[in-house]
């Protein structure tokens, strides 16, 4: 008789639960995972490599390609890495700006991250009220910038530009007659800062749909909870980070113990978990949307009663204002050097951490004192929470590492670089 | 017209017209409940996408034909269209049976499904035994299709599908012996009739005569039961979009696919309408003075179909071993015991069923 063997399945990388290009064997005895091994790589770009061929600003659209649901973080760290290299501190108003995109982001991030989870456990219709939320944050992301999904706002030394004062507005066409035109225009009709007030007063609301559709439900409990359990000793050994970490029980936030940007003049709370397992993360990633939402709008509080410059006057970082351009010698100068040599930055070495929506995004990059970096490395969250895959997966039900997949929150872009 | 085809039957088949005749007069009714079930079906893909949309706050489909309405026939065309495709591992055989297996036994149940009074195909006196006996052989059709297409994925899901599907059919069963102990028939032309009788009937509040409400946990149960026989939201695990992608049919395509979902569908229609007819009182009016008709029962099943769709809209899918844990922990012991609280509850001066 042939001996019995474990069943072997290959989960990704085409999966629809797999977010992204992940590869996973699966060693399976009946439905419970043996074993859980995660390839990875099948979306490596060599951004690290690519960069050090670009010169210092070039870099950052780059940033936005790594984690490309949280994308304004990423570019937040490689900024302040760059500007610890040089010495710079940036206006207050680009710190307030740079903390509501954060958060802004982070709700992008963690609306994202609910929908596909429920989505994956089955719950079809989360995604589609978290996407309709994510509409709204995404007009704010093309308001300042004009890109949806890759902004590339953050600069070295502050933010591409002020706030505007409109938004787009929606237009005629044959699927929108008067009417529907003057509903979906309601909230556009001041600035990005009203639009955005807007926002975070409608927001409470649909979180509290979330709430009755998901916390409760006996289903989605019988889903998360005690599934992927990770002791706070474990959460630390294995390097977690962000939800992951405070799901564990371990009260660590970058921008209440390192803070940076505006974090240490606004108010928030820190959710963390108790028992550490898929459903308290659950939670902290649902608690940290409302605190975003909070911060959201102490920012804008602060936004519309302190106008400011929003980009280091330094023309020898910055590029100067492009009205002067035309009228001023030096600027013109200046204008050139920025935009054909770029900037140098001072020899050295510099590690800078924010605190992304998934954990903690850490730049670490070496200057030589050229106009490009000569080493640039990218600490990614998720890399560390997919390597404790196995450790999370390992007796548990195949149903269930789709569960763990989603309360993982990762992204490829990262990852793999 | 029926002395007409008469006299010209016998003319041209003489003495074996009679029994020819019965075949064709079959074959017709067969084609008259046959075609009107497929376009349900086809229509049925579209209100749920319609359902779904709405309850998603988006629109559905909208752009073939009017208000979408073409859908399901654009539809049906693109996977009439497609090549079926069989891997090379696959035991070819058992691969293009098995979805014929799951799509037959679906349609032969609506043989004894009656619709009025009067409107059926064959009124045998075991009809529920025969809906129970026909409807579970469907599961053949799944679990060979998982077999047969040689994918880990498949096998997984027929698995799950196997497992899931006898122990539902147990509480669904179950489920159906208080029904008839209270009905004392396994006709289902008997089982409306005597819903029609009652305390509140005679009132002229039929609705509360049904059996819904003397029988209220095992509706509850029977309903569950039908939506995790269909393999629907929340209990499809069977297709498991995000665990197994999509479980016993992944490598099916063109209209072997699409056969897998008219079989589903029907079910859905089918446990929808015997829901109606067994707890809900069938074509009864629920109050008097309306007109008994055909049209509350389709109604009452639509009602039950709009169930379907909401739960697929909200629930969360239940992991296997809890599917299993709700038949065998919850279902059956629920239904055992109300068998006996049925059972003594007849035996008492109180018995409303006599």
């Amino acid at each position: 008789m042939p001996e019995a063997r474990n069943f072997t399945l290959n989960f990704g990388p085409q999966h629809p639960a797999a977010h992204g290009v992940l590869r996973l064997i699966l060693e399976l005895e009946g439905e419970v995972v043996k074993l859980a091994d995660p390839h990875i790589g099948l979306l490596h770009r060599g951004t690290e490599k690519l960069v050090e061929t670009r010169a210092w600003a070039q870099a950052l659209p780059y940033m936005d390609r790594l984690d490309y649901v949280a994308m304004m973080c990423n570019e937040h760290a490689y900024c302040l890495a760059v500007e610890k290299l040089l010495g710079i501190e940036v206006p207050l108003r680009a710190k307030y700006i740079r903390t509501m995109f954060d958060e802004v982001t982070r709700l992008l991030s963690h609306l994202l991250s609910l929908g596909t989870h429920a989505l994956d456990l089955g719950a079809m219709g989360i995604m589609l009220y978290t996407f309709r939320e994510r509409e709204d944050l995404m007009d704010v992301y093309e308001a300042v910038t004009g890109a949806r999904m890759h902004p590339a706002y953050y600069r070295i030394g502050g933010v591409y530009r002020d706030l505007p004062d409109q938004m787009s507005q929606y237009q005629k066409s044959p699927w929108k007659n008067a009417a529907t035109l003057k509903k979906v225009n309601k909230n556009r009709q001041g600035s990005l800062l009203d639009y955005l007030e807007d926002f975070t007063e409608r927001f409470p609301k649909c979180h509290a749909d979330y709430h009755t559709l998901l916390t409760d439900n006996r289903i989605w409990k019988q889903r998360l909870v005690n599934i992927g359990v990770v002791s706070p000793e474990r959460a630390l050994q294995l390097g977690f980070t962000g939800a992951m970490l405070r799901g564990s029980g371990i009260e660590w936030d970058l921008r209440k113990k390192q803070p940076y940007a505006a974090y240490d003049r606004v108010d928030f709370d820190v959710p963390v978990g108790v028992n550490g397992d898929s459903y308290d993360r659950y939670l902290v990633r649902m608690e940290e949307m409302l605190q975003a939402n909070r911060i959201i709008r102490q920012c804008i509080d602060w936004l519309r009663k302190n106008p400011g410059p929003v980009i280091s006057d330094d023309y020898k970082l910055a590029p100067p204002p492009h009205e002067t351009i035309h009228s001023n010698m030096e600027a013109l100068i200046h204008h050139f050097k920025f935009f054909s040599e770029g900037i140098f930055v001072p020899e050295g070495e510099a590690y800078a951490v924010v605190e992304h929506p998934k954990g903690e995004f850490g730049i670490y990059a070496i200057s030589d004192g050229a106009n490009k970096p000569y080493r640039l490395k990218i600490r990614p969250p998720g890399f560390t929470h997919l390597a404790a895959m196995d450790e999370m997966a390992r007796g548990h039900m195949l149903a269930d590492v789709v569960t763990i997949i989603g309360s993982q929150d990762y992204v490829f872009g990262d990852i793999d670089r | 017209m029926e002395e007409m085809i008469a006299q010209f039957g016998n003319q041209w088949f003489g003495a074996a017209w009679p029994s020819l005749w019965l075949v064709i007069w079959t074959l017709i009714k067969i084609i008259a409940i046959v075609a009107p079930l497929l376009l349900s079906v086809a229509y049925l893909t579209y209100a749920e996408r319609k359902v779904l949309g709405y309850m998603h706050s988006r629109l559905g489909p909208n752009r073939v034909g009017p208000w979408g309405l073409v859908q399901p026939i654009a539809d049906g065309l693109k996977l009439l269209l497609k090549e079926i495709i069989c891997p090379s591992w696959a035991n070819r055989r058992l691969y293009f049976i098995a979805p014929t297996l799951a799509f037959a036994p679906a349609l032969a149940v609506w043989a004894v499904v009656p619709f009025s009074d009067a409107l059926v195909l064959a009124n045998i006196d075991a009809s529920l035994l025969y809906v129970l006996a026909i409807g579970s052989m469907s599961v053949y059709g799944v679990v060979l299709a998982g077999w047969a297409s040689n994918s880990k994925y498949a096998f997984l899901g027929s698995m799950r599908a196997a497992a899931q599907i006898v122990s539902y059919e147990i509480a669904m069963g179950f489920a159906l012996v208080a029904v008839l102990m209270v009905s004392g028939s396994l006709n289902l032309t008997e089982i409306v009739h005597m819903q029609q009788k009652g305390w509140f009937a005679e009132r002229g509040l039929s609705f509360l005569s049904w059996n819904w409400l003397p029988l209220l946990p095992l509706f509850v149960v029977y309903f569950i039961s039908g939506v995790a026989e269909t393999n629907r939201a929340p209990f499809d695990v069977a297709e498991g979009e995000s665990e197994i992608v999509a479980g016993f049919h992944i490598d099916y395509s063109g209209m072997a696919f699409a056969i897998f979902f008219l079989a589903e569908y029907t079910e859905m229609i089918l446990v929808a309408v015997l829901t109606s007819l067994i707890f809900l009182g069938g074509w009864d009016a629920p109050f008097a003075g309306l007109p008994d008709s055909a049209w509350w029962l389709i109604g009452k099943a639509c009602l039950m179909l709009f169930f379907f769709l909401w739960f697929r809209a909200s629930f969360p899918r239940y992991r296997y071993d809890h599917i299993m844990r709700l038949g065998w922990k919850v279902f059956i012991p629920l239904t055992v015991v109300w068998i006996f609280v049925v059972g003594i509850w007849m035996l008492t001066p109180w018995n409303i069923w006599k």
